[in-house]
């Protein structure tokens, strides 16, 4: 097979500690990849429409269907058992639609009570028949994805997983659901009482996102589990909701990193508990695990959103800011030939802390902007220039807010003050046009040039 | 001073009484409107026929159903009693003649779309089922976001426009659906001045191709101005007609009550603009 | 009249509810034993593969039953006692829960508790300490259940998802990690899983004297807890800005309230396992708010929801030991939740169809009675009060189709209110034509009167009117001050609209029953209550 050489490869660069055999690992992680392919795509509508929870509840759910199915079929492959499914999953959601409007329970209690009902039916039915069902509940929860590969169909005169056939069934449907019906999800999702005027029922397009949810979960309860279906419909699409604002991107990225979750997934599994000398662990707990590691880093590092990059972003706005309030309060003092001030006394003055003055003089000293003169602070000549600049913009503003806006005289120097950090030459001109290139301020302090 | 409620009389009763089909071309006709939430009826009686072709104003104070009868109009909530012509016909069956602009509080602006993306929903209807948005879908989004003044900002996600930008691109939603008659719910609820100014631009040019608009509005001041006819609406109709017989002191008192400071301001307006018509 | 009727009766059941409540919740009980366990005596009828159990269903005998009933086994005592405290704790922290919109917090919990578990039991394994010892176990479920709620809070708080991918989040990633975890702990020497699993499926019926110690003194710690800060937690689901405005300490508060979740939740795990504990936390205090609408007796019905529920429950499962004792408390608490949302008292499914459907016949017969009166007043011209005139009125026929024309109501519609009207003794029909009777008269002047009073107030009172105006409130008189209803009857004067206190009427039309002036006397319209009614007044 291609891939081979691949994967020994990987054996190469990675000392991992651990034996590959494509003929299975590979299926396992072909597996691992379908499932957490079609659960993604439709997660991502899960998340949008915040329902995340509905998915977990669908997927508990759905085990008195399975039992049924089970016990009246005899077999595990059966589309009864699908039937079953999806006849439970509709039934969490109309029951869940039903009790939140019926009753006006809030949404998550509603969920709370359909599921674990149905869960705990389910369970009852399966301890009941567990001598005639051959169903271990455990399977149910967290799967046997290992085992997979042994229980073959022949397709195309080749031995393919059977469950590997199942879900790539799946995914294809929930591909083209999504494909087909983009659009509609989008409208739906977005702005629900728009659709319904424009005669997009977006009771319709919620049943049939369930349909599609109940019957996904069930293909994916024998190779990962339920739990871990909730994992693959709700965390890369959640990790792909922090790195992109377009819809359609949104889905491809959950797409990309649930199949790398479900490869680092089925590695981790391998080397992990080799590493502690024990044999390899569960597949299914690991892809959950490695996708939350996923989601851990775009919530973290994510370009836009990722919580550590805003706080960065955050931190070093507000010490620019500190910079440039440094800057023209030293310039104000020399427009007042007053003594130049310490560090000290300028960080009680412009209520900034000790190392947050300490980060912004050390920037400061390295632009060449402030020089020390013994304990005192004094600007250089591009120092001052830049205070001038802002001295200016700050000026300009509290005039134009007077000549415009007609803000009182106390309040804006404050909205000045939040201004003038974000204003540029081009803005400054603009500015001293639309006030007529005053030379005092309101205030009556003069205006500097810029020139 | 304070005249009796209108009776209804069988001789000016709405379109919407009748039910012979009359009436293709009154955009909205309402008849006997009651609506209940839980236990209190919001709106008792109303009945109106919104006159084609002009910028109507929904006016009334707070809590005065205006918006629930919007949403009882478009079936968006169920209607104790009444009736409901949308140009003779059953809102159903003319849904695609009315366009709606929601309140801006009602969606989630974090949602990952752009604002040419929003815009282009309003085609979804003509697109059909099943079929993708193509490029001259995205092209005529792309004039309608350039109509109402910020076709540079199409590809922005919605979370970043402001307030002003986000109405803005309702509208424009509004406007690629080329409906016949568009519902607006508070359209200039906190808006800047610009966008304000736009947005009369765009009703007046509605008015202009023939089309017909309902606005919830609440600033007294700019009715005479932006407005032809006015619904004065506080839990039934007070008035309605156009708007230099029935923007009336009298009416405005009957309406919002006696503490209404504004109301010499806007008799005052209102002389300003009739005189200089 | 109809509407002091209909009031009289909700009020009787505000009144009533609380003492009704007590029997009511005593009917559900053994309505919901009788119904499980015949259910179950079914399910257990049908032919099995199986013949041990077959047997053992043909060895229950009268004695069986009432050793279980009795709770004669000292096990069964233990079981049924220890779930039964557990399910008055979780019903009232799950009250709190619900009304702070996180009902769901709980379900993550305890699927965030298992990698903690999991860690408890190799770290015991690796110091050589008892990998099984159940407090250890509980500290590490304990760990990384508070650790998931901390996760939920901060991807809530700090990132643009909302709670609900955030709790699914948790609660798939923490509980895949346990399973991974599991696998591992699977391959010690020591440690087959066997007793970790107990934490998934819940154990009830091993449940060992210890164990129910420690969840009897944990549920009520709950308990006491739930009392002592009452107020403090009300306040903080009621208004979390207030609460922090009036200097309550709003995060502690929280932490506490997730932390009596935690312990509830984590005690309850070998209860009912895992994925069932929420359905402790969840159902019971959902049920309850079907029943009452003030915040303590909420909280009552939760615990007795609860109690009950894990009672009857864990009795079943002893009786019949096929049945997995987590779920069937579960069921049992289900079907309760089913029986309240259906009959409850305050928010039930029939009683708010019934409110509907009597605010619609509401409006109808408002419809229909001032309709007729309008007729009535076109027709004979002036609007002078003489009885003469009012006699005269009183004959006049408004035809079907006229009545149809008036409004937009359906012909079916139409003549169901018809029909009630008759049937309440308000109109006759003669020849295909309404007539109102004499009740049916002063009824009609009456609502007349007060819808005109109310579209007067409107008008006088524009500024503050939407607030007050409540047109279904049996009488003007309960919601408007007298001093304002004379001003507005003066306004109605100056138009020629006024409509006479209706007199009463001594024709030979009326019950003969005295009418007193409308508006002062609370018996006033009992006279024309259809005569099965026996008084007006309203409570």
């Amino acid at each position: 097979m291609t891939g081979e050489p691949f994967v020994a490869w990987i054996g190469q660069m990675l000392p991992l500690g651990f034996s590959w055999n494509w003929g299975l690992d590979g299926w396992i992680v072909v597996i691992g990849g379908l499932a957490a392919v079609a659960s993604s795509l439709l997660g991502n509508f899960l998340v949008l429409r915040k329902m995340s929870m509905l998915g977990d509840a669908i997927t508990h759910a759905v085990l008195p269907g399975i039992a049924v199915a089970f016990l009246l079929t005899q077999t595990r492959s059966s589309p009864a058992m699908f039937v079953g499914a999806v006849i439970v999953g509709l039934l969490t959601a109309v029951f869940t639609e039903w009790i939140r409007g019926a009753g006006g329970v809030d949404e998550g209690a509603s969920m709370g009570v359909v599921f674990t009902s149905l869960f705990a039916l389910g369970l009852v039915i399966l301890v009941q028949t567990a001598d005639a069902v051959d169903l271990d509940p455990n399977c149910v929860l967290y799967g046997s994805i290992e085992l997979t590969p042994l229980d073959t169909v022949s397709v195309g005169g080749r031995d393919v997983p059977r469950a590997a056939v199942v879900l790539a069934v799946v995914t294809v449907v929930n591909a083209l659901f999504v494909l087909l019906f983009f659009k509609e999800l989008r409208l739906t999702s977005f702005d629900p009482a728009l659709a319904t005027t424009m005669g997009f029922s977006s009771k319709w397009m919620h049943y049939g996102l369930m349909i599609l949810v109940s019957v996904t979960a069930v293909a994916c309860f024998e190779s990962v589990g339920s739990i871990l279906v909730v994992a693959m419909f709700i965390v890369p699409a959640a990790a792909a909701y922090m790195l992109t604002d377009r819809l359609g991107l949104m889905i491809a990225i959950s797409v990309a990193l649930a199949i790398v979750s479900a490869v680092l997934g089925h590695v981790l599994a391998l080397s992990v508990p080799a590493w502690m000398g024990y044999r390899s662990t569960t597949t299914s707990g690991m892809i959950a695990v490695a996708a939350g590691g996923l989601f851990f880093t775009a919530a973290t590092l994510g370009p836009r959103h990722g919580v550590l990059v805003k706080l960065v972003r955050r931190q070093l706005l507000s010490l620019r800011i500190l910079c440039d309030d440094i800057v023209a309060s030293l310039f104000r003092g020399e427009e007042l030939e007053q003594q130049p001030p310490t560090a000290t006394w300028l960080a009680g003055e412009l209520f900034a802390s000790h190392w947050s003055m300490k980060a912004a003089l050390a920037m400061l000293r390295r632009r060449g902007e402030v020089a020390d003169q013994h304990d005192r602070l004094q600007l250089t000549h591009v120092g001052r220039e830049r205070g001038q600049r802002l001295v200016r913009s700050h000026r300009l503003w509290e005039q134009y807010l007077v000549d415009r806006a007609g803000s009182g005289a106390e309040r804006i120097h404050d909205q000045a003050e939040r201004f003038e950090h974000f204003t540029d030459r081009n803005l400054r001109d603009e500015l001293a046009k639309e006030t007529d290139t005053p030379v005092e301020d309101p205030h009556g302090r003069p205006i500097p040039d810029e020139s | 001073m304070l005249n009796p409620p209108e009776r209804n009389d069988d001789a000016n009763l709405p379109t919407a009484a009748r039910d012979d089909g009359a009436g293709a071309d009154v955009p909205l006709s309402v008849y006997d409107l009651t609506v209940a939430y839980h236990r209190k009826p919001v709106i008792w009686d109303v009945g109106f026929d919104l006159p084609a072709g002009q910028l109507i104003g929904i006016v009334g104070p707070n809590g005065a159903g205006k918006s629930t009868l919007l949403k009882a109009v478009m079936d968006l909530i169920p209607r104790a009693s009444g009736r409901v012509r949308v140009f003779g016909d059953t809102y159903r069956e003319n849904r695609h003649r009315v366009g709606y602009v929601p309140q801006r509080e009602s969606v989630d602006w974090q949602f990952p779309v752009s604002a040419l993306d929003v815009v282009a929903m309003g085609l979804y209807d003509k697109i059909g089922w099943c079929r993708p948005v193509r490029k001259k879908h995205r092209q005529q989004a792309r004039e309608a976001l350039g109509r109402v003044g910020i076709g540079d900002l199409a590809d922005r996600q919605i979370s970043q426009l402001s307030g002003g930008q986000q109405q803005r691109t309702f509208l424009a939603r509004a406007l690629v659906q080329d409906a016949d008659l568009y519902l607006m719910d508070e359209p200039f609820a906190a808006v800047d001045a610009a966008t304000e100014r736009a947005i009369v631009e765009i009703l007046r040019d509605l008015k202009e191709r023939g089309k017909t608009a309902a606005v919830i509005h609440h600033d007294l001041q700019t009715v005479p101005e932006y407005f032809d006819y006015v619904v004065l609406l506080n839990m039934r109709v007070v008035a309605q007609g156009p708007v230099s017989q029935t923007f009336t002191q009298d009416n405005l008192q009957k309406t919002y009550g006696g503490r209404l400071t504004l109301l010499d301001e806007v008799t005052e307006a209102m002389r300003r603009r009739e005189s200089s018509l | 009249m109809w509407h002091a009727k209909t009031s009289r009766m909700n009020a009787l059941a505000g009144i009533a509810s609380g003492d009704r409540g007590v029997r009511l919740s005593r009917g559900l009980l053994l309505l919901a034993l009788l119904t499980v366990s015949a259910t179950v005596c079914h399910a257990r009828g049908r032919p099995s593969p199986d013949a041990s159990s077959q047997s053992s269903a043909f060895q229950w005998t009268d004695t069986q039953w009432g050793r279980v009933l009795l709770m004669k086994d000292y096990n069964t005592r233990i079981v049924i006692f220890g779930v039964a405290v557990l399910g008055g704790a979780s019903g009232l922290v799950g009250s709190f829960t619900l009304l702070r919109k996180r009902a769901l917090m709980g379900d993550a919990l305890s699927h965030a508790s298992l990698p903690g578990i999991a860690i408890a039991f190799i770290a015991a394994n690796w110091f050589g300490g008892d990998e099984k010892s159940l407090p250890w176990l509980l500290v590490g479920a304990t760990a990384s259940g508070l650790l998931g709620v901390a996760v939920i809070l901060v991807i809530r708080n700090q990132t643009r998802l909302k709670e609900d991918a955030a709790l699914g989040i948790v609660l798939s990633v923490f509980f895949g990690a346990g399973v991974a975890l599991l696998g591992v702990i699977q391959q010690m020497d020591t440690g087959h899983a066997a007793g970790l699993e107990g934490f998934i499926y819940g154990k009830t019926a091993s449940m060992r004297a210890a164990d129910a110690r420690l969840i009897a003194v944990t549920s009520l710690i709950v308990i006491a807890g739930c009392l002592v800060l009452f107020k403090e937690l009300k306040l903080l689901c009621f208004d979390e800005g207030f609460a922090g405005a009036q200097g309550f300490p709003v995060i502690a508060l929280d932490a506490g309230l997730m932390t009596m979740v935690v312990l509830v939740t984590i005690v309850g795990l070998q209860a009912v396992g895992l994925v069932l504990m929420i359905a402790l936390l969840v159902i019971p205090a959902a049920a309850a708010r079907f029943w009452t609408e003030t915040m303590w007796r909420m909280m009552l019905w939760a615990a007795l929801l609860g109690t009950g529920g894990s009672i009857v429950g864990g009795l079943v499962s002893a009786l019949f030991p096929g049945l997995p004792s987590g779920a069937m408390i579960v069921l049992v608490c289900s079907l309760f939740f089913f029986v309240s949302m259906m009959l409850g008292t305050r928010r039930g499914v029939i009683i708010r169809l019934i409110r509907r459907m009597r605010l619609n016949r509401r409006i109808d017969r408002q419809h229909l009675l001032r309709a007729m009166y309008e007729q009535l007043e076109k027709s004979s011209g002036g609007l002078d009060d003489s009885g003469l005139a009012e006699r005269a009125k009183r004959r006049i026929s408004v035809s079907l189709g006229k009545l149809l024309s008036m409004r937009s109501w359906s012909r079916r519609r139409l003549s169901r209110a018809i029909e009630r009207a008759v049937e309440d003794e308000l109109l006759r029909i003669q020849d295909g034509a309404c007539k109102l009777t004499q009740a049916g008269f002063t009824e009609a002047a009456r609502l007349t009167r007060q819808h005109r009073l109310w579209e007067m107030y409107l008008i006088a009172y524009a500024d503050v009117a939407t607030a007050n105006v409540d047109r279904d409130a049996d009488k003007i008189e309960h919601v408007l001050a007298p001093e304002v209803i004379d001003q507005l009857e003066d306004l109605l004067d100056e138009q020629g609209m006024t409509i006479p206190v209706p007199q009463s009427p001594h024709g030979p039309l009326g019950s003969g029953e005295a009418i007193g002036v409308l508006g002062t006397d609370a018996e006033g319209h009992a006279g024309v209550e259809p005569p099965h009614d026996d008084s007006g007044g309203h409570q």
